[in-house]
């Protein structure tokens, strides 16, 4: 579904800061894919290159065979600065509407999509309330509703859950998986949390620190029904944990290479 | 309790206007009536007419619609041209690199100063009044929609941009809506301006009009009749910003930031 092939950016021409360097992945129709890598390692920058908010200085991403040049028709994306990236003059309900008015669907089709999307993520009489009505969470819960409600087939995340409290981001990313299952899309998610990775996650990639590169690609073998505090304390997650841990340790602890 | 609210922050208002009768009626001068004697003059200068036109007198249809009307148009000119103008230049993103020294240049001329220009361009006419008013209340409208539009906030850009949201959608739907805060405070001190400049255009350059009479009153030591028309002038701004601030107030009740702070 999507691949990514030497994709690296240099920002300001020749003798810019190199962001990313060679990253080459896939991401598999119907998987969880979780990006996972220190802060300021270029993971932002990576993930604008495949939404195609920014062109890459070098490298290329195919979407479903085509290659991304500008935003692609079929992508949807949640940031992380949920009281920033939604409309607070506009409902809830318009917010979750707002992508879907110039794609061709008749009003009453754009408000069942948004009330279905409402209800997956568990807001589903709010349609009526404004953002600042709602708390952090419900605002986050209310930019994922209005991703999924475009159908996407590739769902990008950059660190959703990094501005919301600890209990929050637990209960949100239930809320992501089971949202996932049931419109069963294709994510991709940027994050720093090393757990909330492998609980979430298919595979996990890991990236070195800047310039970013893929230094692992982990299958998370931990099944379909995940569970906070089971899944967490399981055998698999702990090793996992701790692979994760040294990859992203050790690489920082190695000289930068030229 | 609203009785009560209504009364403390009128009782100010009210303390000031009787120290003025009381001065006034001390000092005994003719260039100062006190404050009855201005109520007086009023009513019988406005409300004094028949019953028919809702005891309104003629002078009111003549001066009072009529400064109301220039008002009206010059302001609502303005803002379609400043918000309209403004929206372009703040989208155009060098634009303002080089119309910004013109465009502060001709907003720091006082308007007022140009009604002489303005007199031999289009002489005594409504046209005139309205061209003195369109041009001294359109700048703080452009530039503060100029400064609303580019100061829409990046990750609202990035979000757009995720979802392809087409320019039309774009601008209508989240740029402008972004800008409105700013724009109403340009609105606002315009609309104050535009009260000043349609009576100082009116005191020079017009035959009828509330300024017009004010000039006619002082002429003829009219003097109470001259005092009713600098009050009405003073309510007069004070009810149309009220009614703006109204306006701003339900236009941008999305503005509020926590829950805490709503009631209910």
């Amino acid at each position: 579904m999507l691949t990514v092939s030497g994709l690296g950016h240099r920002y300001g021409g020749k003798t810019g800061h190199l962001a990313i360097e060679d990253l080459s992945f896939t991401v598999r129709t119907g998987e969880l894919a979780c990006i996972v890598g220190p802060s300021g390692c270029g993971k932002s920058t990576m993930l604008r290159c495949i939404s195609g908010l920014i062109t890459p200085t070098t490298g290329e991403v195919h979407l479903q065979g085509e290659q991304v040049e500008g935003v692609p028709a079929d992508l949807a994306v949640v940031f992380q600065d949920y009281s920033r990236s939604l409309f607070p003059w506009l409902s809830v309900r318009s917010n979750v509407e707002f992508p879907l008015r110039n794609r061709g669907l008749g009003k009453a089709e754009r408000r069942e999509r948004a009330e279905q999307a409402l209800e997956s993520v568990g807001l589903a009489g709010a349609g009526k309330k404004y953002p600042w009505q709602l708390s952090g969470g419900m605002q986050q819960r209310v930019a994922i509703a209005r991703a999924l409600a475009c159908r996407p087939a590739l769902l990008l995340m950059d660190e959703p859950f990094a501005s919301v409290d600890a209990q929050t981001r637990f209960e949100l990313e239930d809320l992501l998986l089971r949202a996932r299952k049931q419109f069963d899309s294709t994510v991709l998610l940027v994050t720093h949390d090393i757990d909330e990775s492998i609980y979430l996650a298919d595979r996990v990639l890991v990236l070195s620190k800047s310039p970013a590169s893929v230094i692992a690609d982990l299958p998370v073998p931990l099944g379909d029904d995940r569970d906070q505090i089971t899944t967490r304390q399981s055998e698999t997650f702990i090793q996992l944990r701790s692979e994760v841990a040294k990859l992203l340790q050790v690489r920082s602890a190695q000289p930068a290479e030229s | 309790m609203r009785m009560h609210g209504f009364l403390y922050r009128w009782a100010v208002f009210l303390g000031a206007v009787v120290v003025w009768e009381l001065v006034t009626r001390a000092a005994q001068s003719p260039f100062f009536p006190p404050p009855t004697e201005i109520v007086d003059a009023a009513v019988q200068k406005w409300f004094s007419g028949p019953a028919e036109s809702l005891f309104l007198t003629e002078e009111v249809h003549q001066d009072l619609f009529a400064s109301m009307g220039r008002l009206a148009a010059g302001w609502l000119l303005a803002v379609v041209l400043g918000v309209g103008v403004g929206a372009l230049l703040g989208r155009w993103s060098n634009a303002m690199d080089y119309c910004g020294p013109l465009l502060a240049f001709l907003r720091a001329t006082p308007a007022p100063v140009l009604i002489p220009v303005f007199l031999v361009l289009l002489g005594i006419s409504t046209q005139m009044q309205i061209s003195v008013i369109v041009f001294g209340v359109i700048w703080p409208i452009l530039l503060n929609t100029v400064d609303g539009v580019r100061s829409v906030d990046q990750i609202k850009v990035d979000t757009a941009r995720a979802f392809r949201i087409p320019r039309g959608q774009w601008v209508f739907g989240v740029v402008l809506p972004a800008a409105l805060p700013k724009i109403f405070a340009g609105l606002r001190v315009s609309l104050s301006l535009s009260l000043v400049l349609m009576v100082v255009s009116e005191l020079v350059g017009s035959t009828n009009g509330i300024g017009y009479r004010l000039m006619y009153d002082q002429r003829q030591f009219d003097l109470p009749d001259m005092w009713a028309g600098i009050v009405l002038l003073g309510v007069l701004g004070y009810v149309l910003n009220t009614v703006l601030l109204a306006v701003e107030r339900r236009a941008l009740n999305w503005q509020q930031t926590s829950p805490a702070e709503r009631k209910g």
